[in-house]
């Protein structure tokens, strides 16, 4: 919508934001609209267009509760809430290969994936201790291969 | 004060979740079902059925657990949490990030968390699965689910959401 139809940014712009924007933490897509809306409108814009997108959305999955709440505990809606939870699943699993296929020097980076892998599901580590070390870690890592270029 | 922790969980959680929303699977999990009890683990699979099926991003499963932990203004205030504190420090900070765009230091962590963000959500899948104790047909459909999308990415994920969701209500799993 950025891009093709108001034509407010170019793709080059837009790809290079939404990467920024994926590998620092917090919520990707309000991470970005607060980008973009800055650039764009300074303060105002970056206040007014998070919200924009967040709204519509928080009101649909509001109602979604709303429904969830009187005929959740129905057998058809445990039901079916299990069939999408397994589908969820499984579209996580595809994500992560597809995250994994996509890193540069495997060997190297995925001994963290594994770590990540212990320390959380495994474990059970409290996560900003086990992201602390492990972009420690791997971060230096990371350095010392750019280096050697 | 319920509301002001589940502020500030969602908070402290915002600044670790590399990967988006998603990573975060786990970590809520701990926070909310195994510190907290505010939910069991089948409410939390199902809010997370319920996101996963909405329209909209997925940071939005934050929202139903707020609301089911304390009502309209508990949603609210889990969303402000997970989204308000990252967007400030995003919005101070965005433009000293892009004058350092391609320096090493940058490029290094782009690259290390890359690993740890696909552990993140690898590790968010195997807890859903544990934590809605999954049985043979519903990891038929895990599996189904995952080569369907790897295989054709032009494929919606709101059919296999569809799909799934049939198959759940004709009870078989």
């Amino acid at each position: 919508m950025l891009v093709e139809q108001r034509h407010w940014m170019t793709a080059e712009d837009f790809n290079a934001q939404l990467g920024m924007c994926q590998f620092l933490p917090g919520p990707n897509v309000v991470n970005l609209a607060v980008v973009v809306g800055k650039r764009y409108q300074g303060l105002p814009g970056a206040i007014v267009a998070p919200l924009g997108l967040l709204t519509g959305p928080v009101l649909i999955v509001l109602l979604l509760a709303l429904v969830y709440d009187c005929y959740g505990a129905l057998p058809q809606a445990q039901g079916l809430l299990r069939g999408i939870a397994a589908v969820g699943c499984g579209l996580l699993f595809a994500m992560a290969w597809r995250m994994g296929m996509a890193i540069q020097a495997k060997p190297v980076f995925w001994p963290f994936t594994v770590l990540t892998v212990s320390g959380i599901a495994l474990l059970r580590w409290p996560m900003p201790l086990v992201m602390a070390a492990g972009l420690l870690l791997s971060g230096s890592v990371a350095y010392w291969t750019l280096g050697r270029k | 004060m319920i509301l002001f922790e589940l502020f500030l969980e969602c908070a402290l959680l915002s600044f670790v979740a590399f990967g988006g929303a998603t990573a975060l699977l786990p970590e809520l999990h701990r926070v909310v079902v195994d510190h907290h009890h505010w939910l069991n683990d089948t409410t939390f699979t199902q809010l997370y059925a319920i996101a996963q099926a909405a329209p909209g991003p997925n940071v939005l499963v934050v929202t139903l657990i707020g609301w089911e932990v304390a009502g309209l203004l508990g949603a609210l205030a889990a969303t402000l949490g997970m989204c308000l504190p990252m967007s400030v420090l995003i919005y101070l900070l965005v433009d000293r990030w892009e004058q350092c765009a391609g320096r090493r230091w940058q490029q290094a962590i782009s690259l290390g968390v890359a690993p740890l963000a696909v552990g993140l959500i690898f590790s968010g899948a195997t807890l859903i699965a544990q934590a809605a104790d999954f049985q043979l047909g519903a990891w038929v459909i895990v599996l189904v689910t995952t080569l369907l999308n790897l295989r054709y990415r032009t494929l919606h994920p709101l059919w296999l959401i569809a799909a799934g969701a049939l198959a759940g209500l004709s009870g078989g799993l």
